[in-house]
């Protein structure tokens, strides 16, 4: 493993790994808690839209993505916050849409989609030095939006209709969680694909509240936990030639299986 | 000086899909009072004191709350909800939910203050919960919850207290340590509580209101049996109020 950082692009994937790791720690947290997961889902299929456009313009398809992801986010909040369409139909409408977008972009396109593969299932190991940069520059609004407004989300995850009687600004919040749930998306997109995103945003999350009660604590250990499932993905996928994407999610989805058993054994040795 | 008048609602309607919940209703609370407000299940008891809160908008009436719009006094508010299923492993503690009422005075942005985490304690110690500060909300029992929701209520110094059904979830042994605990508080707030359960809520209540889409008040604690009927559509018990609280029966 220590030959292979000689290698810029191994370099390159490390750290990737680390601030896909710091996002989805931080956000995934919100996602489990507050009950998005699907909705999380969903700005992750719809920002292939945003893909498929980035290769019609000729532009980054992942700067594409980050306006699909964003324009999606604020959409279904607002429909779900302002009309009395189930939020679940508004889910899969949106989900559905931003994929239909993005194959008829790419089919517009002419000739071939380079890349394609490594935007759905992900490639840590070609991500460019550019991309890194925009994953770092969201990390640091993602971290400095959840610093200044840490008592606000909590009190949003836990009791809106409290938060609005003591006077908080509910909807804009949400939204802004919505947004920030999109940035993280883009961060991931990179490391695991658009397809499994939502894997990163509540395994380590889900894993690390069998460990502790404390919303801040829960954050650090995801994270941990986050850095724990892309590295040693990423060195499996090295030593047996699998897809880097697929290997991370495998590894994050046994861990939490084996926790989630743990905590069981725990509980009943309890009684 | 003269009473204030907390709560001033006049001829306040509400509809649900064209089906009214509230119809017509007035009603003046003041200073001091410890009103209950009774009625069966879909009554519209939450739905009245959503409106006070200003998180329902009336289709037609007035609502003041301390003379202006409830928008605007929501800070002099506690509001303690029905008992809500909350996930019961949310990573929160005690304290933690309890700052959440100081949300008002701490406004965006800052953190809460020593000030703040103060009176959260001091909120905790009134209701008997300071040793339980760092567990997890979810670890609570049912009547331990509704106590720290009530300190929740009153970190943020209100004049006016709102119970929604609070002995839903409270065992019926210590809902006479609850009531007691209600009167304490009852010498220095405002308190308006709902419930469903006429026995329990009309030995400590000062006035007593029913509801039942519409709303029947006096300003006292005496109702007929027929006010009663009206709004239970059936015959019910009635208790009279005197050294010893008893209950009539009435025949039916």
């Amino acid at each position: 493993m220590l030959e292979a950082l000689q290698y810029e692009f191994m370099r390159h994937a490390l750290i990737a790994g680390l601030l896909a790791a710091v996002a989805c720690g931080i956000v995934g947290v919100y996602v489990v808690v507050k009950r998005v997961v699907s909705l999380s889902g969903s700005i992750a299929h719809a920002s292939f839209g945003g893909i498929g456009l980035g290769y019609f313009l000729g532009i980054s398809p992942i700067l594409g993505a980050t306006f699909f992801a964003l324009a999606s986010a604020l959409t279904m909040g607002l429909v779900i916050r302002r009309t009395r369409l189930p939020e679940d139909t508004v889910i899969g409408i949106l989900w559905a849409i931003g994929m239909a977008l993005g194959i008829i972009f790419i089919g517009l396109t002419p000739g071939y989609a380079p890349d394609l593969m490594s935007y759905l299932f992900g490639n840590i190991l070609t991500v460019p030095f550019s991309d890194i940069l925009l994953m770092l520059l969201l990390d640091v609004i993602i971290i400095g939006v959840v610093i200044t407004l840490y008592k606000e989300f909590l009190l949003l995850s836990f009791d809106e209709e409290f938060g609005t009687v003591v006077g908080m600004p509910v909807e804009r919040l949400y939204l802004l969680l919505l947004g920030i749930i999109a940035l993280t998306v883009v961060v991931l997109i990179r490391v695991v694909g658009m397809i499994l995103v939502i894997a990163l945003l509540t395994f380590p999350a889900a894993m690390a509240r069998q460990f502790t009660h404390s919303m801040k604590k829960m954050m650090v250990l995801a994270t941990v936990f986050g850095m724990a499932f892309t590295f040693g993905g990423l060195w499996l996928s090295f030593a047996l030639n699998l897809a880097s994407g697929a290997t991370i999610i495998l590894l994050s989805g046994l861990a939490l299986l084996c926790s989630f058993a743990l905590t069981g054994l725990r509980k009943k040795s309890d009684k | 000086m003269a009473t204030q008048e907390i709560v001033r609602l006049e001829d306040v309607w509400v509809r649900y899909n064209g089906t009214p919940v509230l119809e017509g209703i007035t009603l003046s609370i003041l200073e001091h009072d410890f009103l209950g407000i009774i009625g069966p299940n879909g009554g519209g008891k939450t739905t009245l004191l959503k409106v006070i809160l200003g998180l329902i908008k009336p289709q037609h009436g007035t609502v003041l709350v301390l003379g202006k719009p409830p928008e605007q006094s929501r800070r002099y508010i506690g509001y303690v909800p029905q008992y809500f299923l909350f996930d019961r492993s949310f990573p929160a503690n005690v304290l933690e939910v309890v700052l959440m009422g100081r949300y008002g005075r701490t406004g965006p942005f800052h953190r809460y203050s020593q000030e703040d985490v103060h009176a959260a304690e001091q909120a905790l110690a009134r209701m008997g919960m300071l040793s339980f500060r760092d567990r997890q909300i979810g670890a609570l029992s049912g009547g331990q919850q509704q106590r720290v929701f009530i300190a929740r209520a009153l970190v943020a110094e209100p004049k006016l207290l709102l119970l929604d059904e609070p002995m839903a979830s409270v065992a019926q042994d210590v809902q006479t340590e609850f009531y007691e605990l209600l009167d304490d508080l009852k010498k220095t707030i405002t308190i308006v509580m709902v419930s469903h359960d006429i026995g329990a809520i009309s030995v400590y209540v000062d006035k007593i209101a029913c509801l039942n889409s519409q709303l029947c008040y006096h300003g006292s604690k005496e109702i007929s049996a027929e006010v009663l009927e009206a709004t239970y559509k059936c015959p019910v018990q009635l208790i009279a109020h005197g050294t010893v609280p008893h209950r009539v029966l009435k025949e039916h």
